[in-house]
């Protein structure tokens, strides 16, 4: 049986979409901790087991599995397994089913949340090379951003000098909520190896930071939290322009994902207007930052903000057809009807959206 | 084009400006290092006086923690918004092609000069090399003086 879910396999109904699409978010699951056993040391499947060692537990946080808006419904296993758990699954429900020349594989599985550093590396080691195995070695259409241990740099950097040359790895993973904002210099050596291995940074929801998970203090319910996620995007790129990461690194890609992009020509006008008049306390911004937005950064369409589709192809206008790239987001349940928002778009931004910012950004 | 005599070079300090005012018009003349220059004191983004604003060293920069400071105060801010302009050509910072201060030609002329040349063209209506209007500023022989050239 095949279901997917409305808007997106409405892309493919007669009369929808029919060129190339590439999906750049596709989210994996773990199944469980012991799936992850075979890469592993046997010290570290005993450490695992002697201190009854879960899932990461910002994983259960970021992505509550049983709320409505985590998994669409007819995506959860009918064994009541965790969704996105195998190729099979996603083959179904995603690949197949709107026909994808490639899809990027996102695979959040809370690694930023464990504390003990040479777990958490050992952790990411092991989801990187099943993601090899069970992924990536089994399916030609699959690529996949590679995860690392963010808290420790120099074991984020040895990460992504082990497997960063592997072809399938197109990206490197970093939660958007991280120990520091992401244009401080103390990254600088992870985008020495990001840059020196021609990968994208894919920054994703979720992390965990030193801090509460808003700018200025603990949200109290989910939904504040899930919906003023937003505002650390914001930081992060406004952290990454101001600090200079793109003049330090010319040929610098940055991905942001899972957050949509109507939100963000605001953010480029703000950041221009007072660039004009602060950009000498920043002197290496030397060029307007919308600029460095297109040249270095894209967006996705998910999810699709509740405006109506013409709405958002405002939006689009104002950011520019370049800049975003189709991504379903599954097994997340963001309502939005991308048929809608594909007929209000201009012809010439359709095959743009879902295939051609993709193949051109990660080089597919 | 005419010649106004506004200031005494001495009036302006070196890395400073003052404000004067011809045909109900205000102009900033600058001293960048004992040179002069001169532009409508009126910012191009919503017309704030240049001359409010303080004359500044450019910074510059390829890379993050890297500076290079100029050591002339070659750049006039806005006190508004903090725009800088050239103080020679008047062209914004941030876009120089199509954001700029107005520009006004400015000489600088000797006292003993000027003098003869007022007495000239009043004696005579000579034009050569004037002429120089003297009613803004009155003119000492003594004194160097700043001129701007304005077309009317």
């Amino acid at each position: 049986m095949s279901v997917s879910a409305p808007g997106l396999t409405e892309i493919r109904a007669p009369g929808g979409w029919a060129g190339p699409v590439i999906d750049v978010d596709v989210h994996v699951h773990v199944p469980s901790i012991q799936t992850l056993f075979p890469y592993m040391q046997q010290g570290w499947r005993d450490f695992i087991v002697e201190r009854a060692v879960g899932t990461p537990p910002s994983f259960a946080t970021v992505y509550p599995q049983n709320a409505g808006n985590v998994v669409r419904p007819e995506w959860r296993p009918e064994n009541g397994g965790l969704a996105a758990s195998s190729l099979e699954l996603v083959r179904e429900q995603a690949l197949d089913a709107w026909a994808v020349e490639r899809a990027i594989l996102n695979c959040y599985w809370g690694i930023d949340s464990v504390r003990h550093p040479d777990l958490a590396a050992t952790i990411a080691r092991a989801v990187n090379d099943w993601l090899i195995d069970e992924w990536l070695d089994r399916d030609d259409r699959l690529r996949a951003s590679l995860v690392v241990p963010a808290h420790t740099f120099a074991d984020a950097v040895a990460e992504i000098e082990r497997v960063g040359s592997h072809p399938g790895f197109v990206q490197v993973m970093m939660p958007v909520r991280a120990m520091q904002t992401y244009g401080r210099r103390n990254w600088w050596p992870v985008y020495d190896a990001i840059v020196a291995h021609d990968l994208v940074m894919g920054m994703t929801w979720g992390g965990t930071s030193e801090g509460p998970p808003t700018p200025s203090g603990w949200p109290s319910y989910y939904a504040e939290e899930w919906a003023g996620e937003q505002g650390v995007f914001m930081s992060q790129l406004t952290s990454m322009v101001a600090e200079g990461v793109f003049q330090r690194y010319p040929t610098f890609r940055l991905a942001v994902l899972d957050i949509g992009f109507n939100w963000v020509p605001s953010l480029m006008w703000r950041l221009n207007k007072e660039w004009k008049g602060l950009r000498r306390t920043i002197p290496w911004v030397n060029e307007a930052p919308s600029q460095i937005f297109r040249d270095h950064i894209r967006f996705t369409t998910a999810p699709l903000d509740a405006a109506p589709p013409s709405e958002s192809a405002r939006f689009l206008r104002w950011l520019g057809e370049e800049m975003v790239m189709f991504a379903s987001d599954y097994p997340h349940a963001y309502p939005g009807d991308y048929r809608r928002f594909l007929d209000a778009l201009p012809e010439s931004a359709r095959p743009k959206i879902m295939a051609d910012n993709a193949r051109a950004f990660y080089r597919l | 084009m005419k010649n106004y005599v506004v200031a005494r070079t001495e009036d302006v300090p070196v890395g400073g400006s003052i404000r004067v005012e011809v045909n109900g018009r205000a102009y900033g003349i600058f001293n960048v290092d004992g040179t002069f220059h001169a532009l409508l004191d009126r910012c191009p983004h919503q017309g704030a006086a240049l001359t409010r604003g303080a004359c500044i060293a450019t910074i510059e920069s390829d890379t993050p923690g890297e500076y290079r400071f100029g050591t002339s105060r070659t750049l006039i801010m806005c006190p508004w918004h903090g725009w800088e302009f050239d103080i020679e050509t008047g062209q914004s910072w941030f876009d120089a092609a199509r954001t700029r201060a107005l520009s006004v030609d400015v000489n600088v002329e000797h006292g003993e000069d000027l003098a003869a040349w007022l007495h000239e063209s009043q004696q005579t209506g000579a034009r050569l090399p004037g002429p120089y209007i003297a009613e803004v500023h009155e003119v000492h022989r003594e004194d160097d003086y700043i001129v701007l050239v304005l077309p009317r």
